[in-house]
């Protein structure tokens, strides 16, 4: 396998976790919305609290590890970017 | 002070700038207890905001072609995070978020889970290739990759359709609160709107849009988030409302039992005169629908907006324009961050506006008190005069039950300051801050329609030995024409704000999505497969929403897949048609298959090159 071919698998991969989480916080979590309201979470109700901020947050959160890792396996690859911003 | 350029000076520059505007909120509350009317400080906040945008607007103009289109590719990562905040941020989402939040509940809130996981899609999926890829427009990445005019008119034809439904409300909204602020007719507003908004882009483009979206950003940021704060503050809920309110919320509940949550039949509030569009809260705060519709449905709209999300082509335009792949990446988790901070303060704001008039412990509150007691309060009886709230005393009995108080959506953002006490200045504030969010989502969508009809259709299909000037003319007529179009549709009061905004996810999502991901996700996807997806994706979509639609054919909706959600009928038929198109027809030649490679790593050339 090329070089090329062996960054697009990694690639690939790391895009496949990404979504597993953003399913995670944007549906799975939500299957259960009725179940989970009974907890609580800072006082919120953990349903509640979820729609409001949580997954809002992992989100945001998942983003910003996406983008650090993926990073990382460009330079691994030797196809990261020369110029800094 | 500045040494060096423009680019490097800009956290000065926008420092300069947030300083210069707290300054100015000082001075106009200095002026309210020096005497000034409350009309007057309104008129300023509007006045002084806009005037500012302007000269941005009018500093950015340019006459270069990668200037116009991609604000140089030289936008820095956190400020086109903030950009993309405020190009995401419309007038909807300040004005009207979170008084759906405040009559939806929990069922509501599944937009804000919609409008901000399509992020984890636009970064995952999308942004750094089409930044790799060098394209000016969404239709030029889809014409340039698949090959042909035909795919690029195709792509042209579903932007200008999923944008345009979204900018008349956008224009709508800057009509709105242009008219409420400087005390003119709605249809005037709308032009006065119009005007402000195309004086931020028509002279420079994408490069002055940004770089107002950034000023619009801080704006609108400051009037959702200072109100909030001082309200929570004030009633004593907590010093920092998004980790605080966890009680207030459970007082919400016990008060919702007490009260008791009653639905009004549709009789009642016809005979009591209600204005059309005024709600009574008739849904639980924090409690959750059980059973798999209530599921379904919450799940079905996240979908829809998330997938919209990663479609819509004026926010995919934003991660052009920045330096590098690796930025545009980072770019996004940015503008996320951007739109978080505005997002999770939603729900706060209801619940303070919430429990501010329910609780009968604090001095604000008003269910439970007499009638005639409420109608002489001062907020009461201004907006009860513009018809934005209501009473109507149901049972004759005097008192004011929960579901005899009436408000439109947008009152929850624009009178909570007024109700909790707040000075007028925060009125203004807040008005501002709705003009901002409006102005600069409108901005970037008719800058993405217009680059898109001159750039996609003009320059590569009607007349491709255009010079730069003669482009650019086009380009900005066309600016000046779409904007009037909207503007003349949205004086005609169609849709309500959220209805629309919708839409324009749905159509987004319907002729869109797959196009653009196989586009980089899959080599073998083909032209023919991309025209065939589009159209039969954008056709099914419409047709089902003209089939479900009560104002259209009024049909009942099949599995809970209302007007709101018709992109769960048309993207699945776009991604089943393309991939059978697709595998029909031969496969792309090898020069695209290497354009599809290139896409996929960072390093190298952009595919277009600045200039094209």
């Amino acid at each position: 396998m090329s070089n090329k071919e062996k960054h697009w698998q990694k690639t690939k991969g790391h895009m496949f976790v990404t979504l597993a989480l953003w399913a995670f916080f944007s549906m799975v979590v939500f299957l259960f919305g009725y179940e989970l309201n009974s907890a609580s979470f800072l006082g919120y109700p953990l349903a509640y609290y979820m729609t409001a901020q949580g997954s809002l947050l992992a989100f945001v959160i998942i983003i910003f590890w996406f983008a650090n890792r993926q990073e990382k396996i460009d330079e691994e690859f030797g196809f990261g970017e020369k110029e800094d911003d | 002070m500045f040494k060096g350029g423009f680019i490097q000076n800009l956290p000065k520059i926008y420092g300069l700038y947030t300083g210069g505007f707290l300054v100015f909120i000082i001075l106009m509350a200095i002026a309210e207890q020096a005497g000034a009317s409350a009309k007057s400080i309104g008129i300023m906040f509007v006045a002084f905001t806009v005037a500012i945008y302007a000269l941005i607007g009018y500093l950015s103009r340019t006459v270069q072609v990668d200037a116009y289109y991609l604000a140089g590719r030289q936008v820095p990562t956190v400020f086109n995070g903030m950009a993309t905040a405020a190009d995401w941020m419309s007038g909807a989402s300040f004005v009207a978020l979170a008084g759906g939040v405040y009559f939806g509940g929990y069922s509501y809130m599944a937009f804000l889970v919609g409008w901000t996981g399509g992020y984890v899609l636009v970064s995952t999926l999308l942004a750094p290739y089409l930044r790799k890829f060098g394209c000016y427009t969404v239709p030029d990445f889809i014409g340039t990759r698949y090959g042909g005019n035909g795919v690029r008119f195709c792509a042209v034809l579903v932007l200008v359709l999923a944008s345009f439904t979204y900018v008349t409300a956008q224009i709508n909204a800057t009509g709105t609160i242009a008219a409420r602020a400087l005390g003119i007719p709605f249809e005037a507003g709308v032009w006065v709107g119009l005007v402000s908004i195309l004086l931020c882009s028509m002279l420079g483009g994408m490069r002055a849009v940004t770089w107002t979206q950034v000023a619009q950003y801080i704006v609108l940021i400051v009037a959702y988030l200072i109100p909030v704060f001082w309200i929570s503050n004030k009633i004593g809920a907590g010093v920092f409302p998004h980790l605080m309110l966890g009680d207030e919320v459970a007082r919400i509940t016990e008060l919702e039992s007490q009260f008791g949550l009653t639905k009004n039949s549709a009789a009642d509030v016809k005979a009591a005169g209600v204005p059309g569009g005024l709600k009574s809260i008739a849904v639980a705060h924090a409690g959750v629908g059980a059973g798999g519709m209530a599921v379904w449905k919450y799940i079905s709209l996240a979908i829809c907006m998330m997938v919209g999300t990663a479609s819509l082509p004026h926010i995919l335009m934003r991660y052009f324009t920045t330096p590098s792949v690796k930025s545009a990446r980072k770019s996004v988790a940015w503008s996320l961050f951007f739109i978080f901070l505005l997002y999770s303060s939603a729900p706060m704001l209801a619940t303070l506006s919430k429990i501010s008039l329910m609780d009968p412990n604090l001095p604000t509150g008003i269910i439970g008190k007499s009638i005639s007691e409420v109608q002489s309060i001062e907020w009461v009886k201004q907006w009860s005069s513009q018809k934005q709230v209501f009473i109507a005393d149901f049972n004759g009995d005097g008192v004011l039950q929960l579901n005899e108080w009436f408000m439109r959506t947008g009152v929850v953002v624009l009178a909570t300051p007024e109700v909790a006490g707040l000075p007028y200045v925060i009125s203004g504030l807040v008005a501002a801050g709705g003009m901002a969010a409006a102005m600069s989502t409108a901005d970037g969508l008719i800058l993405a329609i217009a680059n898109a009809l001159s750039h996609d259709v003009y320059f590569n299909m009607i007349d491709p030995k255009a010079d730069v000037r003669k482009r650019l003319i086009v380009a900005r007529v066309l600016l000046v024409v779409i904007g009037a179009a909207g503007a003349y549709i949205a004086s005609m009061r169609i849709t309500s704000i959220l209805g629309a905004v919708a839409w324009a996810f749905d159509f987004a999502m319907s002729g869109l999505f797959f196009p653009l991901v196989l586009g980089v996700w899959w080599k073998r996807a083909t032209k023919e497969g991309a025209i065939a997806g589009m159209l039969t994706g954008l056709a099914a979509g419409t047709a089902y929403l003209i089939y479900v639609y009560p104002k259209f054919m009024g049909n009942p909706a099949w599995l809970g897949i209302d007007h709101l959600r018709f992109g769960l009928i048309g993207a699945p038929v776009c991604l089943v048609v393309m991939v059978v198109v697709s595998l029909m027809t031969k496969a792309p030649d090898a020069a695209t298959q290497r354009m599809v490679d290139e896409v996929r790593i960072p390093s190298g050339k952009a595919i277009l090159g600045r200039q094209h």
